[in-house]
């Protein structure tokens, strides 16, 4: 052995030749994930009298590549909380074994308290403030569907960025753009959630999927959905778009083999 | 001094299959001031005697609120309690911070029964000396529990450790049956009366030697102490001759 602590644990210089040190530094600093590869497209949520919908395709991209079509980017957490992934699918996968190891750590604790909709979001906002402040973001959009404390749907957003939103109804991606308006035409505010049935809620979402595979070039018309209320998670991970028109196409004009 | 063989660590068993050490610990308890904790179905009591070392020091502290939603009191050494408290202070914030809950007690009470059982099974480390009431309410209403320095933790209706507090016990055993419908006053009185129990012949409860901590559904952990306490102190004992007028001024004017 060597006399330098440097090279404790190397291949001895004399044995073996001079060691090459270039390969335990890397040139320049850390690099970390600074965009996303294989993503998931919108996740589009909306609240209603008893619950919340939340619904987002099957498709997860790889570029404009369509790589794999059955991505199930809904997660059910405990009884009360649906998660909606939007963004990269491998951290949308660490999200997923993160919360795995949360929910086997709740249900082997004591307390009969579950962790609710709110709960989680808060949770889920802080993982996603500190991968960000680390430089080091989980590139996902995420929607928490569920109830909160008082059993009361909620409804909330966090995004890479640690940003949090909270709105009777929500959409990422393309959804943010594209079915937003839309679901704003039909819950504006939260004073009219409860006007709106589940029947109703089920549809004006499942419309937008539509408006969505329509004009999203990243989407699919294969599609999960989930109603989160008292009683439970529904969750439908093999829903298929129904009664697409594509009969507006025709009107398009501007791009492609078309001349104005 | 030393009993036998068996207690110089808190490792090694008695051939009876005792730990001395954790019994010794549980000794430093006893010789605490008494504490008392009760609950009904709406609130969580504690009361505690409060002894200064020497008339011009202050007096000790009892009960300490931990969380807005629960408190502890403790009987035995005050510094094991307050690294106890801390830890518990820390914990309950995570709990508040990462997820946006309240602390269950159960769960708060575990996880200071875990440290306590740990000290009794590794070589160099002492129990903690000191024995805590925890009482508060969670989402699942209102709970008290009792922790002992051997790591035992029990869910209770009432409690009372310290110094002579088998007599304060003996109050609570006769009573048990009316804690559950207690208004807030009334079992704030019986804390109080289960306290005056365990207190010698020549003491009293006063302003300056009591604490009471009050938690109840929809409302945060409170801790009592001095002129807040007098109307429970004149209420409880009415038929007592002007309340610890031996120990000054202060509590003359309370009877007036």
């Amino acid at each position: 052995m060597n006399h330098l602590p440097q090279a404790w644990g190397r291949p001895r210089d004399d044995v073996y030749g001079s060691y090459d040190h270039s390969h335990f530094q890397t040139a320049g600093p850390n690099q970390h994930t600074q965009s996303p590869i294989v993503t998931g497209t919108s996740v589009v949520a909306a609240k209603y009298k008893d619950g919340v919908v939340i619904a987002a395709d099957n498709l997860a991209s790889y570029g404009s590549l369509a790589r794999f079509t059955d991505v199930k980017r809904l997660r059910k957490f405990n009884d009360t909380v649906v998660v909606g992934f939007g963004g990269d699918v491998s951290d949308m996968q660490y999200l997923d074994r993160l919360l795995n190891s949360l929910e086997i750590r709740e249900n082997y604790s004591t307390t009969e308290d579950p962790l609710n909709a709110k709960n989680l979001h808060t949770y889920l906002s802080k993982v996603m403030y500190k991968r960000r402040s680390d430089f080091n973001p989980l590139w996902n959009h995420l929607l928490i569907a569920g109830l909160d404390g008082q059993a009361k749907p909620f409804l909330a957003s966090a995004d890479l960025l640690g940003t949090t939103f909270s709105s009777p109804t929500l959409a990422t991606g393309f959804g943010a753009h594209l079915a937003q308006p839309i679901l704003r035409r039909a819950i504006p505010d939260e004073a009219s959630v409860q006007n709106v049935s589940k029947e109703e809620a089920v549809k004006l979402v499942k419309e937008c999927m539509k408006v969505l595979f329509y004009r999203d070039a990243r989407s699919m018309d294969k599609y999960s959905l989930a109603t989160i209320t008292k009683e439970g998670v529904e969750l439908n991970e093999d829903l298929k778009l129904e009664n697409q028109s594509w009969a507006f196409a025709e009107q398009i004009r501007g791009y492609g083999t078309q001349t104005a | 001094m030393f009993r036998n063989n068996y207690d110089n660590d808190s490792v090694t068993f008695s051939p009876q299959g005792r730990i001395f050490q954790v019994e010794y610990a549980q000794e430093a308890v006893k010789q605490g001031s008494v504490v008392v904790g009760v609950v009904s179905k709406t609130h969580a009591v504690l009361a505690a005697i409060k002894r200064n070392a020497e008339e011009l020091s202050s007096y000790q502290k009892k009960v300490i609120a931990i969380d807005s939603h629960y408190g502890i009191a403790l009987a035995g050494l005050a510094s094991d309690a307050r690294v106890l408290s801390n830890f518990m202070k820390q914990q309950s914030l995570a709990s508040r911070l990462t997820y946006g809950r309240a602390i269950a007690l159960s769960e708060i009470t575990a996880r200071i029964a875990d440290r306590a059982q740990t000290n009794t099974q590794q070589y160099g480390r002492r129990p903690y000396g000191v024995g805590l009431l925890v009482a508060g309410v969670d989402a699942k209403g209102p709970h008290l529990f009792e922790f002992q320095p051997s790591g035992v933790t029990q869910e209770m209706v009432a409690c009372g450790i310290g110094a002579r507090s088998q007599m304060a016990r003996t109050y609570l055993e006769r009573h048990l049956e009316s804690f559950e419908n207690s208004s807030r006053e009334e079992l704030v009185k019986h804390a109080l009366r289960a306290l005056k129990e365990s207190l010698s012949q020549d003491k009293e409860l006063t302003v300056e030697n009591t604490s009471i901590g009050v938690s109840g559904v929809d409302e945060n952990f409170a801790l009592y102490e001095g002129q807040d306490i007098a109307e429970w102190l004149d209420a409880t004992f009415e038929n007592r001759e002007g309340g610890g007028d031996d120990e000054g001024g202060d509590s003359m004017e309370t009877d007036s």
